[in-house]
């Protein structure tokens, strides 16, 4: 059989491999700091751009889309031209990925620091990054069908359906999450509200763990793995059935992010429902990996690369057999907003994506460069370091979560709350957190140890930039043209099937957005619930840029210990001009969903200044910047104006007089504080805040009273 | 709640996409061989060729 030569592009791997270790670093590194910021608030550094609310989204899209994303290229880039036994479609779109992907991350590391956020978790990143994210992405498309239009093995391995699935799923998760309708050039609103946008944010937040974190490193287990151990996968006919059960099914289980909260009953349940059936395909991905190995035991014991496999999947195991279980509602009850769901995540995050990328790395490093790894010892080091790292960072957060759980929920024989201060609770459990801290440091290390000995085996080797291989032409392997079917044309164009997929995806999207935009919500709307001043509504930005929800949920659960510390649960009518929602995902400190009038104006003005003087050992950090920083009021008439466009009915022409009635707020807000013996000048951005936390949850304390009445 | 029929729809219609995947790959015989393709892919035999400079 004819057989063709090619050369496999070894160059865009080796690029990708040193930009998830660097990144790697700096995520990890920036997690440790924020990890010590949770007890020693001096490390948020006494500026406004290390604080914990901005540099936790860093910590968090770092390591996601940096260090995780650049692995994931890595791994595609690698596997997917062996598997398809041909070089990447395009060299130049290759690069354009690389740069233009380090672009996105270099423009998050400058934005997050600067408070430029849209508040949606693992969406952070602003409209203008949003629109350049989309445009890579669809380059790495491009390269990736383009790739396996060209093939020349006709079967399409597992691997490879894994990195399709990823691709079109982040595509559409993204673009649904990102409308927004931009006010400038690094402010934008959600064009959904409250409960609706919580729902848009979960499904993709959920998703983005499953055809992001999930299903590219399932793909990349499926390749590595056999070649690490030098046998096929325990049984191919699983990947296959769980890969297309995993993908049909994960789609459904986000709302189990919303448990508890207004979001319709039926819609939890279906969450709840899905949650508990994805452990079925999950496990057979775990334990597909994991039988690999049978009879292969021995070779764990002396080579490093498997010992980071069998961990990782493990942890992946453990992962996905708790997820479920913490989808159950009265596990969730206890465990969502604590230390819990941070354990949860780390085990995945540390675990499964951790170790599988060093294991890769470990792997294809030596091999790309034609050379022996440096020093197995240290990576043997790094591999004992790390999983000690994992356990002392998971059992202190386990731990934690339990211990403060219990505590704010207990009440007394008389029917109180036993711990009716948070920060109590807080405190019983800094010890773990220092100890988190500790496993942090030691993950850390060995991410240190391992950058190290790649750098020395890069040194020793010499990268093979274009590797020689050779196959035998697609056309041979193809059956004669005997079935005319009208679309065996179009299969054999991925790139056309895939255009046309879009394009039906859109058009759906389409007639499916027209009527939402068009007719009126069916949330019950709350008569004395009303659209927020102009002046709350830059306090409300100025609470978004600081990051306030990474630490501060604004939903209570109608559980009796969250009614009676935080005042009436919530309602779904109550956010319905809250664009974008703000109900947060873990509470470091309190509720802040009735806060307003809870305490005076002076409390919170002293509170943000310096906490620990009203509450001693609090962890939260101090903004004394919002006391000398003037309120941008240039941008009240337009964000009035985006508001209106996005349904909030603020009467006609009421941006013309919103100027007016802001600095009227102000003028009332610092009158108040000058009665406290507190000057301030009125245009300072802590006025602006104060109003905002003020209104909060008040509406319905409003309504109770008029009923009274 | 006009959302969660968006989201429902967005949904159905991937999943529509991954079930014509689903079906493109069962017709084209991506299925047929359950036990060779995890085979193969250890077969990567190395060639000895100078690489283009």
């Amino acid at each position: 059989m004819q057989t063709e030569k090619f050369y496999y592009d070894n160059k865009i791997v080796r690029d990708f491999a040193i930009a998830t270790i660097v990144w790697g670093f700096i995520g990890m590194t920036v997690g440790l700091v924020i990890a010590m910021q949770l007890y020693q608030p001096a490390m948020n550094m006494g500026n406004q751009y290390t604080t914990f609310g901005r540099i936790r989204p860093l910590h968090t899209n770092a390591v996601i889309f940096a260090f995780v994303g650049n692995a994931i290229f890595m791994g595609v880039y690698y596997s997917l031209q062996r598997l398809l036994k041909t070089r990447m479609f395009s060299d130049v779109l290759s690069r354009i990925h690389f740069w233009g992907w380090q672009f996105i991350i270099i423009s998050a590391v400058i934005t997050l620091p600067l408070g430029l956020t849209t508040s949606h978790e693992y969406a952070e990143l602003e409209w203008p990054i949003d629109i350049a994210i989309t445009v890579v992405w669809v380059v790495f498309g491009l390269n990736m069908f383009g790739t396996i239009f060209k093939r020349r093995e006709k079967h399409l391995y597992v691997a490879i359906w894994f990195y399709i699935a990823t691709f079109v799923t982040v595509a559409v998760l993204h673009i649904v999450n990102s409308i927004e309708l931009p006010i400038s050039a690094w402010k934008s609103y959600y064009v959904y509200a409250g409960v609706q946008d919580a729902l848009v944010q979960w499904w993709y937040g959920h998703n983005a763990v499953a055809f992001f974190l999930t299903t590219p490193y399932l793909g990349m287990m499926y390749y590595f793995l056999p070649k690490m151990a030098g046998r096929p996968i325990y049984s191919y006919k699983l990947s296959i059935l769980h890969f297309w059960a995993l993908i049909f099914i994960y789609i459904w289980a986000g709302p189990h992010h919303l448990l508890y909260t207004p979001l319709p009953g039926w819609a939890q349940s279906l969450g709840v429902a899905f949650s508990v059936m994805l452990i079925a395909p999950s496990w057979g991905g775990m334990i597909n990996g994991l039988l690999t190995l049978r009879g292969a035991w021995d070779k764990v014991r002396d080579d490093v690369t498997l010992k980071f496999m069998v961990v990782g999947i493990t942890a992946y195991g453990m992962a996905t057999f708790e997820g479920p279980m913490l989808a159950l509602k009265q596990v969730n009850g206890f465990a969502h907003f604590t230390d819990w769901i941070i354990a949860h995540v780390h085990v995945g995050a540390l675990g499964w994506n951790g170790f599988l990328t060093f294991a890769i790395l470990y792997w294809l490093i030596p091999k790309i460069y034609k050379t022996e790894l440096y020093s197995k010892k240290l990576a043997t080091t790094h591999f004992w370091i790390g999983t000690l790292g994992i356990l002392f960072y998971v059992i202190p957060m386990y731990w934690a979560a339990i211990t403060q759980s219990l505590m704010l929920k207990e009440f007394t024989p008389e029917g109180i709350l036993k711990y009716p201060n948070f920060l109590e609770t807080t405190l019983r459990i800094l010890p773990m957190h220092i100890m988190r801290s500790i496993g942090g440091s030691l993950y850390l290390i060995g991410v240190i140890l391992m950058a190290y000995n790649l750098t020395k085996t890069m040194l020793a080797g010499k990268l093979v930039a274009n590797e020689a291989a050779e196959a035998p032409a697609m056309a041979n392997l193809l059956p004669n043209e005997d079935r005319g079917h009208w679309h065996r044309i179009l299969e054999r164009k991925p790139i056309q099937l895939l255009v046309l997929s879009l394009i039906v995806i859109l058009i759906g999207t389409f007639v499916e957005l027209m009527p939402t935009l068009t007719i009126s919500s069916n949330i019950p709307t709350i008569s004395s619930v009303k659209p927020y001043t102009p002046l709350e509504l830059q306090g409300r930005d100025l609470y978004i840029r600081e990051g306030c929800s990474n630490c501060h949920s604004q939903t209570i659960r109608p559980f009796r210990s969250e009614t009676e510390r935080y005042g009436e649960y919530s309602k779904a009518g109550e956010f319905v001009y809250d664009h974008p929602f703000l109900w947060g995902s873990k509470r470091t400190g309190p509720d802040l969903a009735r806060i307003g009038g809870k305490y005076g104006d002076s409390w919170h003005f002293n509170h943000l200044l310096d906490p620990r003087s009203i509450s001693p050992g609090s962890i939260m950090p101090d903004y004394h910047w919002l006391y000398t920083q003037n309120l941008d009021t240039t941008t009240t008439q337009s964000k009035i104006n985006a508001m209106r466009k996005l349904g909030v009915p603020y009467a006609p022409g009421y941006e013309h007089i919103a100027q007016k009635e802001l600095v009227d707020q102000e003028t009332r807000i610092t009158e108040n504080l000058a009665s406290d013996h507190i000057q301030i000048n009125k245009n300072k951005e802590i006025v602006a805040l104060i109003a905002y936390l003020q209104r909060l949850g008040t509406d319905i304390k409003a309504n109770k009273s008029l009923s009274k009445k | 709640m006009s959302i969660l029929f968006f989201l429902i729809g967005c949904s159905v219609l991937m999943g529509l996409v991954f079930l014509l995947a689903f079906l493109w790959a069962h017709k084209t015989g991506q299925n047929e061989d359950l036990h060779t393709p995890g085979m193969r892919i250890l077969l990567d035999d190395e060639i000895k060729v100078d690489p283009p400079e």
